[in-house]
């Protein structure tokens, strides 16, 4: 039996964002080829999440629902997953390129033997019926297309917030995975998830992004970065440029760019940052771009789709408040 | 002290101990390059690019100094799959403090993916002694983010990824490792042997000192020629991001330029 194959990730028996990407996706390329769209939930207590599951277009759940799944761990996981894979012989297997996707995936398709596409943006059948693969590599400075040859099943993790999430009410018919798992053989234990406390969302997931660079001048002033995210509303963020974090102002995990992360919100808002080579291939994949800084040849606005040449001092509070008093009327 | 997760580990201090590591890396552009099409379409133009060991290693490696620094003895070898021009970042890793290297020799590297090259490393790995293998958390060139996972399973053994802070118990044994989770950071007990992926954060890799350089001349590489598996992955071509339009630039530090932007973003770009 074949079959187009999602797994969309939970953590504390909540979806993830990209879950429901991986689903419209796999919808999209399960129509196409006239093959069942599945998806794999895995957890402890997590059954109730299938109704979901099938509101965005799974065919059947396929259910792994066992306290020794509660926390998430490399080996059960791919253990289970690979277990449904040889008996259920997918074609397509698609991962959210999440930290917890990165790590799965990797393990899953070297036990199976076969390869993986990281990062994708876009995915599409081909006419010989493969996965055609479109990812950037050099953090985006270039796209490649690719298909996985020979490859049961072609498996693929898909960057968050680039695929549009589309409901299509399906039958979900639960499948329960039989199988157990014997936790005396795993070599890893989860000893503590620490979450940053008021932390905003994460860059990698975050629709908007207020970034700031050398021009910042020093730690302290990212404040108004972050009141101008506050004012964006919870899906925007703050991050940094490899300068502001090799100077210590900011945390590595708020590195946009080519050592740090590569991130694709709606809006990227990039204040005294002069867009260095690998700072730029981190966040050209933005929807829209702004740029504030006072260098009118800082090469930032190039990039930008609309830029303003001047002191962010003055013009990121003013932003902030422009922005507050809209939220007020 | 404060009691934390961290005092889970067993400490034996002054102990002198032996603890081998192997630190897999890749040569790759320069971050600062511009990367360009060749003129088939389906790899990068070499021509003029600086090549330089994959940033995430040098944290791959530093940590492998400062594990072998805290037990008191043991060797650090590097490993990696690449063309004779990588014995060169090879010495670069030696000049930080590598014992020696493993090159395993592969002329048509674009020919590859992650599944064959963690296929020969964990070939080449499978007898080679060793507490722990750290690699980068992925390569800057097609930052595919796999060999790590792809080689612990291949060898058996369990792995951390995306690893911001590790200490090794005394008998080697076990770890724990801190991993850069969404929004916030996960705590695993690992058991060792394993693989450990470095993220940056997990330490400041050391300069390389005239010492280091002249030293890294003379240690040596054992240079292997092996069955390197095919990719299943296949390119059919590259392309470029797609050009933005000019933007639109406006000059002014007042409430009407601010005001101005925001009505763009709300009615044209309909992003706030």
């Amino acid at each position: 039996m074949a079959g187009i194959w999602v797994f969309p990730e939970q953590r504390g028996a909540e979806l993830k964002k990209v879950g429901f990407e991986i689903l419209s996706v796999g919808r999209k390329l399960a129509d196409k080829s006239g093959e069942e769209l599945g998806a794999l939930l895995l957890g402890s207590g997590v059954e109730m999440l299938a109704p979901e599951l099938a509101n965005y277009g799974a065919d059947r759940v396929y259910l792994a629902d066992s306290a020794d799944l509660e926390d998430f761990l490399t080996e059960p996981y791919a253990s289970v997953i690979c277990d449904a894979v040889i008996v259920n012989e997918p074609s397509i297997l698609l991962f959210g390129a999440t930290t917890l996707g990165k790590d799965l995936a990797p393990r899953v398709a070297a036990r199976l033997g076969t390869s993986l596409a990281t990062d994708c943006t876009e995915l599409d059948i081909n006419d010989a019926g493969l996965l055609a693969i479109k990812r950037p590599i050099f953090a985006g400075k270039l796209f490649v297309n690719l298909v996985l040859e020979n490859a049961k099943p072609q498996i693929a993790s898909v960057r968050p917030n680039v695929i549009p999430v589309q409901e299509n009410p399906k039958a979900g018919e639960v499948v329960k995975l039989e199988g157990r798992i014997d936790l005396s053989q795993v070599r890893t234990k989860l000893v503590e998830i620490k979450k940053e406390a008021g932390a905003r969302v994460d860059l990698t997931e975050a629709k908007i992004i207020v970034s700031g660079g050398r021009g910042m001048k020093g730690p302290e002033n990212f404040s108004i970065l972050e009141d101008l995210a506050a004012a964006l509303g919870p899906e925007a963020t703050v991050g940094a440029s490899r300068s502001a974090v090799d100077a210590g102002w900011r945390p590595h995990s708020d590195q946009v760019g080519q050592t740090g992360k590569t991130v694709t919100p709606d809006l990227y808002i990039a204040c005294g940052i002069s867009g260095a080579i690998q700072h730029l291939a981190g966040m050209s994949s933005s929807k829209y771009i702004v740029a504030i800084n006072k260098d009118p040849d800082a090469p930032i606005f190039k990039r930008a789709d609309y830029g303003i040449v001047g002191d962010l001092f003055k013009i990121v509070p003013l932003l902030t408040e422009e922005l507050s008093k809209a939220g007020r009327e | 002290m404060k009691k934390d997760s961290w005092s889970r580990i067993r400490w034996n201090e002054g102990r002198v101990e032996k603890v081998n590591s192997i630190v897999c890396t890749k040569e790759v552009p320069d971050t600062e390059s511009s990367i360009r099409i060749n003129s088939e379409g389906t790899g990068i133009a070499e021509e003029g690019l600086k090549y330089v060991a994959n940033p995430y290693d040098e944290y791959a490696l530093e940590e492998a100094l400062r594990l072998r620094e805290k037990f008191g003895e043991g060797k650090i070898t590097a490993i990696t799959v690449g063309p004779q021009r990588a014995e060169e970042t090879m010495r670069y890793l030696f000049a930080m403090g590598a014992d020696e290297g493993v090159l395993i020799r592969d002329d048509e590297p674009q020919k590859r993916d992650s599944l064959s090259v963690a296929q020969c490393l964990a070939e080449a790995i499978r007898d080679m002694e060793y507490d722990v293998i750290f690699c980068g958390k992925q390569a800057v060139d097609d930052d595919s983010a796999q060999v790590g996972a792809m080689l612990a399973e291949l060898l058996d053994i369990p792995q951390a990824t995306v690893v911001t802070k590790l200490e090794v118990a005394d008998d080697k044994k076990s770890a724990l490792a801190q991993r850069e989770i969404e929004g916030g950071l996960e705590i695993i007990e690992i058991q060792l042997p394993a693989v450990i992926t470095a993220q940056k954060g997990l330490n400041e890799p050391r300069l390389t000192s005239l010492l280091g350089i002249k030293r890294a001349m003379s240690k040596p590489i054992d240079i292997r020629e092996m069955n390197i598996p095919e990719a299943k992955s296949k390119v059919i071509s590259l392309e470029r991001p797609e050009e933005r339009p000019p933007g639109r630039i406006l000059e002014g530090e007042d409430a009407g330029v601010v005001g101005e932007l925001v009505d763009a973003l709300r009615n044209e770009a309909k992003v706030i």
